[in-house]
């Protein structure tokens, strides 16, 4: 039987809870050895496979178009969808913006900041994302398995990966569902 | 041959949402790449209305890479805001922290994100172009790399309670005294973590001499470079005066953080989230400058630590004493610091005050206004924070390491497509180039727009007329 496949990616989040995955360390290899690692950030394969992976893990809220494609990709094409750290479960720290309008944010931002120089202006490209509403991922495409944690513990992270790795199904309770 | 656009989509191994789009003219050759950053999240908004006690809290949520900066700049804008000076044992204790992170940060970047280009080769297969490839390709080097990443760490979560975003600092000092046995516990993993870096500064150092032609076109070009400095200066990545040289290695300015706004004005384009920061009296975009590994022994003239000291007076050779331009430098000055990093925390272990428990001034007399900085591992970190008489947030400024090199890392892109890629058929070790020209300066794309993103990769190519003609998906 092949290893099952595992994609990765990251959207509103800060990389901490990728940081946390790689903190589970030698285990890593572990990890490698029970699962086929397809793209992640810190690989060189740019999306999840078209053919389908296993599991698919999103850290990160949604807050824009670009994040959207991300997210539906990737609910498409892994059969099991695990939304990593508060991010991608509640929104997480980034949601705080929800309570200003998009356009006062962006004001802040690019033209109204003191180091900003005269000809400040917002970006507006079609090379660039639009901006939304920070939204948790469960707002926008169904999620199978929910980590919360900001970010969550290494030891969870290993416990989830390695359970979803030989098709069980984590049980997030107890000393696991612990955060900080 | 007809004119096309190229997008890379998103550039991989790199922390943050960013792409490339490379225009290519009717003779095959590129005539301009443009290096977007396509992420913003509005940390300098929606911190209105908090209390500045919560900014080493909410700030590090910009960044999981580098948390302890965003944590530190923070504590420390906080101790301006508040007039409460930390007592040296907790400057000491957040230095150490810092040097924890520097250590992680600088291990991860070089062995795991860009040392798949350097170890396996630009054109390697993108399949196995990762760390995993590192790991099948020399097992033993790995978990020597997995080794260092875990000391750096160790360090970080012994003081804070945790690897990722710890709670530690607080404005006027920090919540926890080091016990004897934690001190010994870090000490511990020293010897083999400086052992794993000077493997890394041997193999940056290797693969130099054996891609000098590389080296030598690869994004080579003049610039500012700003940093932290000691009174005598020294190398300095916790606190400092800030130091900023012009292309010849002469001082332009010598100034205090509080002062940056006499000195720093930042420009927007359209096509970025992402500002580029200048050097005000020379104006856009004559002003530029780099920050980072490189900005920062470019500026310095010595390093207080022996073993990366006796290095970085081989680094300085390279251009006879005059600051080092090329971009793939990179990663050797990453790895020199990685080593000044580690011998610093000896240092720091060492001092009698280590273990002291004076760790907290509790004075508060709100000034209403304060400035933090400290040196990122990807360079000079600024927090300016307004606060009314309660120390309730007003408004808040921030220049991110990242963004400093913003400028550099346009120009890189650029300067690499116009070397490496050409039509008609364009390879996808050429498009991985463009790539590890943003790579070398470990851009941290979450900082920089406060926002988070990656970048993989797929290529578009356009006709002249704007339709699609073949799309390539990297590595599938």
């Amino acid at each position: 039987m092949p290893k099952p496949k595992i994609s990765t990616d990251w959207m509103c989040g800060c990389a901490g809870c990728h940081m946390s995955l790689l903190d589970i360390d030698e285990r890593i290899l572990k990890i490698a050895e029970l699962a086929d690692i397809r793209a992640t950030p810190i690989t060189d394969l740019k999306e999840p496979d078209e053919s389908g992976v296993d599991v698919g893990v999103l850290e990160g809220g949604i807050n824009n178009t670009a994040n959207e494609e991300v997210a539906h990709r990737m609910r498409k094409r892994c059969k099991i969808l695990v939304a990593l750290g508060d991010c991608a479960v509640f929104g997480g720290v980034p949601a705080m913006r929800n309570f200003f309008t998009l356009e006062e944010t962006l004001r802040r931002a690019y033209i109204e900041t003191e180091s900003t120089d005269s000809e400040g202006k917002i970006p507006s490209d079609p090379e660039l994302a639009r901006m939304t509403r920070v939204r948790a991922v469960h707002e926008v495409v169904p999620v199978d398995i929910f980590v919360p944690g900001c970010p969550p513990d290494p030891d969870v992270i290993y416990y989830v990966l390695s359970e979803l790795a030989q098709g069980r199904k984590p049980e997030l309770k107890g000393e696991l569902l612990h955060w900080h | 041959m007809v004119a096309e656009k190229i997008t890379i989509e998103p550039v991989t191994r790199i922390e943050g949402h960013a792409k490339v789009t490379i225009h290519m003219g009717d003779d095959g050759r590129v005539s301009r790449a443009f290096f977007h950053v396509n992420e913003f999240r509005g940390f300098e908004k929606f911190c209105e209305g908090r209390m500045v006690f919560e900014m080493p809290y909410i700030t590090p949520r910009i960044c999981g890479i580098c948390p302890v900066s965003h944590h530190l700049a923070a504590a420390k804008a906080g101790d301006v805001v508040l007039g409460a000076p930390p007592p040296r044992p907790a400057s000491l204790l957040r230095e150490l922290m810092h040097m924890g992170q520097i250590v992680q940060s600088h291990g991860m970047h070089f062995f795991e994100l860009a040392g798949p280009d350097l170890l396996l080769g630009f054109d390697a297969d993108p399949a196995i172009r990762n760390v995993l490839g590192i790991v099948q390709a020399n097992p033993d080097l790995a978990v020597k790399a997995v080794g260092l990443r875990k000391w750096g760490q160790t360090i970080i979560a012994t003081l804070g309670g945790k690897r990722v975003h710890p709670n530690f600092a607080v404005p006027g000092g920090v919540n926890k005294a080091l016990h004897p046995s934690e001190r010994d516990l870090i000490l511990q993993g020293l010897a083999s973590s400086i052992e794993t870096i000077q493997v890394g500064i041997a193999i940056i150092r290797g693969w130099a001499e054996r891609n000098m032609e590389d080296i030598q076109k690869f994004a080579v070009f003049p610039t500012g470079y700003m940093g932290l400095i000691t009174p005598e200066n020294g190398l300095e990545l916790y606190d400092g005066q800030i130091r900023l040289i012009d292309r010849n290695g002469d001082q332009l300015e010598r100034f205090s953080a509080q002062n940056y706004l006499d000195v720093i004005s930042e420009h927007v384009e359209d096509w970025s989230y992402l500002k580029f920061p200048y050097y005000k009296k020379m104006g856009w975009p004559q002003g530029v400058y780099r920050v980072g590994p490189l900005g920062r022994l470019n500026i310095s003239d010595k390093v207080d630590t022996p073993l990366a000291n006796e290095e970085f007076q081989r680094f300085k050779a390279l251009n006879n004493g005059k600051p080092v331009e090329n971009t793939l430098y990179y990663h050797y000055a990453r790895m020199i610091e990685c080593l000044f990093a580690a011998e610093r925390v000896q240092v720091l272990l060492d001092d009698p005050d280590i273990l002291s428990t004076d760790i907290l001034n509790t004075r508060t007399e709100i000034k209403g206004e304060g400035v933090g900085v400290i040196e990122a591992p990807r360079g000079t970190l600024l927090h300016h924070y307004w606060t009314d008489e309660h120390g309730q947030i007003k408004k808040v400024n921030l220049i991110v390491s990242t963004g400093h090199n913003n400028w550099a890392m346009s120009q890189a892109v650029d300067s690499v497509a116009k070397t490496y890629v050409q039509g008609p058929k364009v390879t996808e070790g050429m498009l991985n180039r463009v790539e590890a020209a943003i790579r070398a300066y470990d851009p941290c794309l979450s900082c920089s727009t406060h926002a988070v993103g990656q970048m993989p990769m797929v290529v578009d190519v356009f006709d002249p007329q704007g339709n699609l003609v073949q799309t390539i998906h990297r590595g599938l």
